[in-house]
């Protein structure tokens, strides 16, 4: 090997070497990653969201794969056989070792091509997948079918659903330092730190905060949305099997952003409805006191430490949370 | 005076200090003479602190009895107009208000700056470019080790996800303060140093555009490190480094340091950005045309594009912050009319730009360096520098693919993410570049190489997630998360600090005429390049395996993956205590004479006479081909220096 380096320019053809070696390496690599690491790559296929988040990492570090072994298998060849000891006098020098359009344009061509190609898969994924489980404000653009419907419905107190409904479930998402609570409009608006959901089911989250920003992360689920005070931040998931998932604040909160998480589940839906009955009724004395269900809420001056003055807006036309407490 | 005549203008004799050209003895003022009773360090301190007592007593005089939270005694007004002042002293104590002051009244000349030609200059209000490049290396350092012992401190709580070692406020106090410190560093770290001091050298000028300018930017760099510092004894802020808004409002006197230390810095920033363009614009020797400007100077002037334009809006953001804080506006109060989207608009419009502001310098020292230890000419360097200004143009235009999962426009989220895939096109050149430079050369495995090849390596990395990041599916898991925090430490750390090391060691025997000790510096880099891959390898992991940001616990199982980063980041700490030693050690301990060009650079800097005259040239060069003609035959020298016998005219260049 080592003499070979010696031949005069044009006898030994590096790059046909490096490019066998890295066609080799780089298909061995991805058919590796995708028999041993793609499977598990989070957030897992708990929802339908997540599995197609997760779909699309593994496309995306497939198609890194072998772009990092592109570059190593050339740093590595350049450094063993053009150090200045192996390669004492370099062949070729002038105009040539200048510029050379012939690389110049492919190169360009291939990365244009690839980062195109990326931009263009991404919409697309992001299209079909309703959003792909991010937070996507109050007017969402990707919505399921039925899932503005929902929206509305859930704001004048007509949402329904029932098992084997097929309807878009609206959840409410509030966040406050330091915890995450969740309202149910289709049952009577109850709040719970729990978060229940049916399998098989469109599920909207209509992520808000109280005082400053959150983001609900629900791992397994593929969700995150930002939770800001005053705005309706809406996330779609599709759940599939029953499973369990852990909730994380992902934006500093405050001190106590570390600890903001909370656990919630899948149950099937006949466990889910169940669950919401029950918890609807046993709860109806606390949610007589809540106010009405909206999409944001302005805290009282003395509820959860969140507002800015000491004096609130008595005119405000947005519902206080916290308000009205029991005597 | 045009370039030409000055280049006529020969100088003879010994050089007196003044950038304004030479003139006779003249008395001193008693502001610029020698010792303690002049204007110094020691007069900006003691005129920063009388200016912060009397800000402080200015503040609460107009404001008494309008504390930002009931009965706490903390007024936020006192608090900003204590570091107005203070900053105003501190400016004014070095020197730097002179100047501006005396031509308000009309003392046209009165007040010309004369540095002092001995080692008292370094603690002045200097003028010379090379001198107040020596003062940012020592400040970019300072501002670094701050931020470094913070991340050592942020390692130790990660230690253990149930044992604390820090209170939850202390902890996020130190995550924003090491975030913020570390992101103010990273701005100058090589404009600052390297640009200030080797820009003017590189493109054959004898000085910058605007010394004052110049000088002034590194005295507000300093007092902009003091104020973000002041954060600590008002209680720190809870932000992070983003400081995002309903927290900001929320958040307690420390928050006002950091929102005016932007601002502060930001105007240094700002400054620094315009001398250099101008600079690189106006200054360039005979002969230099913009296919002969070396491509360090390139990115240093693509970065000042940025600067220049970019950090306005950090200046205003911080501004819009520090009224709602202290005279109760309400930009960023949704409740008041104002919206907290505004900031984070706002404060990414700047960060965007900002992150490559972090990495294009790192890219020029990249392309300066590999064909001086290649032994051949750039590949592609139209390339680079149109990868360069591609990178600068399209930054403009991502920032809101921070704000993917925030809930504004969803409908504008396939442009973002086009927009920022778009950017891996022209930071594609820089790679083209690099790769078309090592083929087939002569690869001398100097120090300064080592680092430049680990930058390739790193950015990589960093690069390759950053797509992952900006695709909108895939961000919905790794955003917020370690994932994200690891790719830019492998983009800002990986990259632009392994350049700013490989610029310290290849130019350092330049700026001392001492040689920095090889032994110890490959300890140093073996140390630093492992290590900060396994401290910030796993941490992609720890993110994907669901770690948000910035938290003081975690769940139990991911505790041998983060001891694993936290064990090699105090390494990847000590590595930077090595380098320290080997500064002091080859810089006093035992100083090695280094030679006149140790690592045959075909460059201008290393072409003048070592240590440089204040004049840098004694008759201006004129270029005369391109910059990075190595191992070629018959190739003519890159400048004529009009004599034979100047210095650096005979510098080998073949192979």
């Amino acid at each position: 090997m080592s003499n070979q380096s010696t031949n005069s320019a044009g006898q030994v053809h590096h790059l046909r070497r490096m490019a066998t070696v890295w066609v080799i390496v780089s298909i061995i690599g991805d058919v590796l990653f995708s028999i041993f690491v793609a499977p598990h790559v989070p957030p897992g296929r708990l929802t339908e969201t997540a599995a197609k988040d997760q779909t699309d990492f593994n496309i995306l570090f497939e198609m890194a794969l072998p772009v990092l072994f592109g570059v190593w298998i050339y740093l590595s060849y350049a450094l063993y056989f053009w150090g200045d000891k192996r390669n004492p006098n370099p062949a070729f020098s002038g105009d040539a070792a200048r510029t050379n359009m012939k690389t110049q344009v492919s190169w360009m061509v291939v990365t244009t091509v690839t980062v195109l190609f990326l931009a263009g898969f991404g919409t697309w994924a992001l299209i079909v997948d309703h959003g792909s489980g991010g937070g996507q404000g109050p007017n969402p653009a990707f919505a399921p079918a039925g899932g503005l419907k929902a929206e509305t419905a859930a704001l004048l107190g007509k949402a329904t659903w029932a098992p084997g409904s097929n309807n878009v479930l609206p959840i409410q998402v509030i966040g406050q330092q330091w915890k995450f609570t969740y309202r149910y409009p289709t049952f009577g608006g109850f709040e719970s730190s729990q978060l229940i959901l049916p399998a098989d089911t469109t599920v909207a989250f209509n992520v808000t905060s109280l005082d400053v920003i959150h983001s609900f992360w629900a791992y397994q689920l593929g969700v995150k949305a930002d939770a800001n005070p005053q705005v309706n931040d809406v996330a779609y998931t599709e759940t599939k099997n029953p499973g369990s998932f852990i909730v994380r604040c992902s934006e500093l909160c405050g001190i106590w952003h570390g600890s903001m998480f909370n656990n919630g589940s899948v149950e099937s839906q006949a466990a889910f409805e169940q669950w919401a009955t029950t918890t609807e009724a046993a709860n109806a004395a606390n949610t007589a006191l809540l106010p009405a269900f909206a999409w944001t809420y302005v805290p009282s001056a003395n509820g959860a430490g969140g507002s800015y003055y000491p004096t609130n807006d008595p005119f405000s036309a947005v519902e206080t949370y916290g308000s009205k407490q029991p005597s | 005076m045009t370039i030409s005549d000055e280049r006529s203008t020969e100088v003879r004799g010994p050089v007196s200090g003044s950038p304004r050209g030479p003139q006779g003895p003249r008395k001193l003022s008693w502001t610029q003479r020698p010792g303690l009773l002049s204007q110094n360090l020691l007069t900006a301190i003691v005129l920063g602190v009388i200016g912060y007592l009397i800000g402080h007593w200015f503040g609460n005089y107009l404001s008494s009895g309008y504390d930002y939270i009931a009965n706490s005694g903390q007024n936020n007004i006192a608090n900003t107009l204590a570091l107005c002042f203070g900053v105003v002293g501190w400016l004014g104590g070095i020197g730097a208000l002179n100047y501006p002051v005396a031509k308000l009244f009309g003392h046209d000349g009165l007040v010309e700056d004369e540095p002092v030609d001995n080692w008292t200059k370094y603690f002045r209000y200097t003028l010379d470019h090379k001198v107040v490049g020596l003062q940012y290396v020592v400040g970019v350092l300072l501002f670094m080790f701050t931020g470094g012992l913070l991340a050592m401190a942020i390692r130790t709580e990660l230690l253990n996800p149930t044992t604390h070692y820090f209170a939850p406020d202390v902890y996020i106090k130190i995550v924003s303060e090491h975030g913020t410190i570390m992101m103010m560093m990273a701005t100058s770290i090589i404009v600052g140093p390297l640009g200030n001091y080797f820009v003017p050298l590189m493109i054959g000028s004898r000085r910058m555009a605007f010394p004052r300018i110049e000088a002034l930017s590194f005295w507000i760099f300093t007092a902009g490190y003091m104020v973000i510092f002041s954060a600590l004894p008002y209680g720190g802020f809870p932000t992070g480094w983003t400081g995002y808004a309903p927290l900001q409002t929320q958040a307690g006197p420390g928050m006002v340091s950091y929102l005016l230390g932007f601002a502060v810095i930001g105007i240094g920033m700002i400054l620094a950005g315009f001398n250099q363009a101008v600079t690189i614009i106006n200054y360039r020797a005979p002969g230099m045309t913009w296919s002969r400007v070396p491509v360090f100077v390139w990115s240093i002037l693509a970065t000042a594009a940025l600067l220049t334009l970019a950090t306005p809006v950090l200046f205003a953001g911080g501004l819009f912050g520090l009224l709602d804080k202290t005279v109760q506006t309400a930009f960023y109060v949704n409740e008041h009319g104002g919206n907290a989207y505004l900031w984070q608009n706002l404060f990414w419009f700047f960060g965007h730009p900002e992150v490559y502001i972090m990495a294009l310098p790192g890219f020029g020292i990249a392309g300066e360096l590999l064909p001086v230890f290649c032994r051949r000419p750039l590949f592609a360097y139209r390339v680079s520098s149109a990868g360069m200004i591609g990178v600068a143009l399209l930054s403009f235009f991502v920032w809101q693919h921070h704000l993917f999962q925030s809930g504004i426009n969803p409908d504008m989220r396939p442009l973002f993410m086009l927009t920022t895939e778009l950017i891996s096109i022209p930071t594609g050149f820089i790679y083209l570049v690099g790769m078309g430079t090592l083929y087939r050369a002569k690869i001398r495995f100097e120090l300064p190489m080592l680092f430049v090849l680990a930058l390739f390596f790193n950015f990589l990395i960093g690069g390759v997630t950053g797509v992952f990041l900006s695709d909108v599916p895939v961000n919905v898991t790794v955003h917020g998360g370690f994932f994200v925090l690891s790719h830019f430490h492998y983009t800002i750390m990986g990259g632009l600090l392994f350049a700013f090391m490989a610029g310290l060691y290849y130019w350092l025997p330049k700026m001392t005429g001492k040689m920095m000790n090889k032994k110890i510096g490959k300890v140093h880099f073996w140390l630093m390049f492992v290590f900060f891959n396994l401290t910030f390898f796993p941490m992609f992991i720890i993110g994907l395996l669901g770690q948000p940001r910035r938290v003081f616990t975690y769940a139990t199982n991911l505790q041998g993956l983060n001891d694993f980063a936290s064990i090699s980041a105090f390494i990847l700490g000590f590595s930077f205590l090595v380098f320290f030693y080997n500064l002091v050690y080859s810089m006093w301990i035992k100083p090695e004479v280094a030679p006149a060009n140790p690592w045959e650079s075909l460059g201008l800097e290393w072409q003048t006479a070592t240590p440089i005259p204040a004049y840098n040239f004694e008759r201006i060069p004129v270029i005369m081909t391109d910059p990075y003609r190595y191992s070629e035959e018959g190739a003519p020298a890159y400048a004529d220096f009009g004599t034979k016998d100047a210095p650096g005219s005979s510098t080998p260049t073949m192979a």
